[in-house]
């Protein structure tokens, strides 16, 4: 308490994270918008290759804690580091060298109407990059085979469905190969059926391409199958099987409720959970 | 009531901050990279060309009007033929920027405050920043640059389509011959009445497109935001154009006359 006040007034140096394991850290991070308070002294460490999976109720913080990595928002108050620099103090310029790094799939997908699910997917190389337009072409058409879609590439997004749209999302959030990937509500709305080609798309984007990654949800179910199954290679397909354990420790379930955090652990520990609030969550 | 008065003041202040801190941004964009070339060409093609039949239609019809209108005025002087000059001084001195501009505040000003009000309410724009892109860059700078630089060619063109409109009413029915309509309007029109008819539009143009842009990207609240994001611009648009003509004119006035 005392070494965070003292901090907050700079009298203590700053403790970087290690910037080889830790790629995301929150220190006592608040945030409100009026009176309303969203975030409340917020702490969580996200590891290379590992999930975090944020449940929690609507208005819990959950977007909020994604937009505050991405930099789209800063906190009032405490720290937010990613792969070891700090970004709440960054300004607009200095953010968009730490977001190449980062891909993030919006609630509703976000997909720019105007133009076509290759141009939305290939955004980044297109606009902001000078990869030879027949390369980017390439890696256009191959990341939307890796999500089942390729044969889109020349469609609009308004002719997609809800669950084409999420994957072109996800399609265009990995394009670049970004170590930390960020998923927002990514099976909000979509039947279960599709929400379950989008949950392995998930695990097979972490486990086959070594993706760290933040899933915000309150889909328990889609919670559960990131966090219990794993993307094996057989042959030219690819099987999701249970996790072996060590996969299984690798999955980091956190619950918020009203800004604070109220468990953090495994999937095993969070069904044995005795609080009330997450007993009738997981009901 | 003071304290409404208060929170009112404040907004209004915030606002205005926000719309400066938008032109700066974009004044500078405009002049260093990245420059999305690609997307001034669309807007150019969207502002210019897009509105192009409404200015034609509104040139016409205003110039037709005045020499109706003034023609029954100056017959109480004797003064019929000097109806171009009337027609061509009133349309390029005022009528043509401002009624280009009220048309391009309705046309362009509410359809940018549309686009980027459904790009901020679907997460676009915070899609664009986390792709790397800075929305101003990409979506404010084209649009500006556009704006300032088609609504003065589309004046121009509003100026000339007013003064025909004005030679078909001069010499149809008020029977003014062809060569007295046009030599009434070279022999009136002095070249700072050209030069305050081409600067006022390099502004109006500005502001209309700003406006657009800085209502369009504080849109809140979901689709009725996106509506009311759209009025707000066409109706802020509008009156800023005629109070920015009103200064503008004073200001040119004092250094051109």
């Amino acid at each position: 308490m005392a070494e965070a006040f003292l901090r907050s007034r700079g009298a203590v140096a700053e403790q970087p994270p290690e910037t080889d394991v830790e790629m995301i850290v929150f220190k006592h991070v608040s945030l409100a918008f009026d009176d309303t308070v969203v975030l409340r002294d917020v702490s969580f460490t996200l590891r290379r290759g590992h999930t975090k999976i944020i449940l929690g109720a609507s208005g819990a913080g959950k977007s909020i804690s994604l937009k505050l990595i991405l930099g789209l928002l800063k906190p009032d108050g405490g720290e937010v580091w990613v792969k070891g620099q700090r970004v709440d103090q960054m300004s607009e310029l200095e953010m968009m060298k730490v977001r190449a790094d980062l891909g993030m799939v919006f609630q509703e997908g976000a997909l720019f109407d105007s133009l076509t699910v290759g141009e939305n997917v290939g955004y980044k190389l297109y606009e902001e990059s000078d990869m030879p337009l027949d390369q980017v072409r390439a890696r256009v058409e191959e990341v939307l085979g890796f999500v089942g879609l390729a044969q889109f590439i020349d469609r609009k997004p308004s002719e997609l469905s809800g669950g084409q749209r999420r994957r072109v999302a996800i399609a265009r959030a990995m394009t670049v190969k970004p170590g930390i990937l960020l998923y927002d509500e990514p099976t909000t709305g979509l039947d279960p059926i599709t929400a379950d080609t989008i949950d392995e798309q998930i695990v097979k984007l972490r486990d086959l391409e070594e993706v760290t990654s933040i899933l915000v949800t309150h889909q328990l179910r889609d919670a559960f199958f990131v966090a219990t199954h794993e993307a094996k290679r057989s042959g030219q397909d690819v099987e999701f099987v249970l996790a072996a354990k060590e996969k299984l420790e690798e999955a980091e379930f956190m619950m918020l409720k009203d800004g604070i955090i109220i468990f953090e652990g495994t999937a095993d520990e969070l069904r044995a959970s005795s609080d009330p609030y997450i007993q009738a969550f997981l009901s | 009531m003071f304290t409404l008065i208060d929170e009112w003041l404040k907004s209004a202040i915030g606002e205005v901050q926000e719309y400066v801190k938008l032109s700066v941004a974009a004044l500078r964009g405009a002049f260093s990279r990245p420059f999305y070339f690609h997307d001034l060409v669309e807007q150019l093609d969207s502002i210019g060309w897009g509105s192009l039949t409404v200015v034609l239609l509104t040139g016409i019809f205003t110039g037709a009007v005045l020499a109706l209108q003034s023609g029954l005025t100056l017959d109480q002087f004797g003064a019929r033929p000097v109806v171009g000059r009337l027609v061509s001084a009133s349309m390029i001195k005022e009528l043509g920027p401002v009624l280009t501009a009220l048309m391009l505040a309705g046309r362009v000003g509410s359809g940018i405050a549309a686009e980027l009000g459904s790009m901020v309410v679907t997460d676009q724009i915070n899609a664009l920043r986390a792709l790397g892109t800075d929305p101003i860059r990409k979506l404010v700078v084209p649009r500006v640059i556009a704006g300032v630089v088609m609504a003065p060619i589309l004046t121009v063109i509003s100026d000339f389509m007013g003064i025909v409109g004005g030679s078909i009413i001069a010499i149809f029915q008020l029977q003014v011959t062809s060569g007295q309509y046009w030599k009434s309007i070279t022999d009136g029109l002095y070249v700072q009445d050209a030069w305050m008819g081409i600067i006022k539009p390099f502004f109006l143009g500005f502001v209309i497109v700003s406006i657009g842009c800085h209502v369009g990207l504080r849109t809140k609240g979901g689709t009725q935001g996106v509506g009311r994001a759209t009025t707000n611009a066409v109706v802020a648009a509008s009156v800023c154009v005629l109070a920015v003509d009103f200064f503008l004119t004073r200001l040119l006035i004092t250094l051109l006359y």
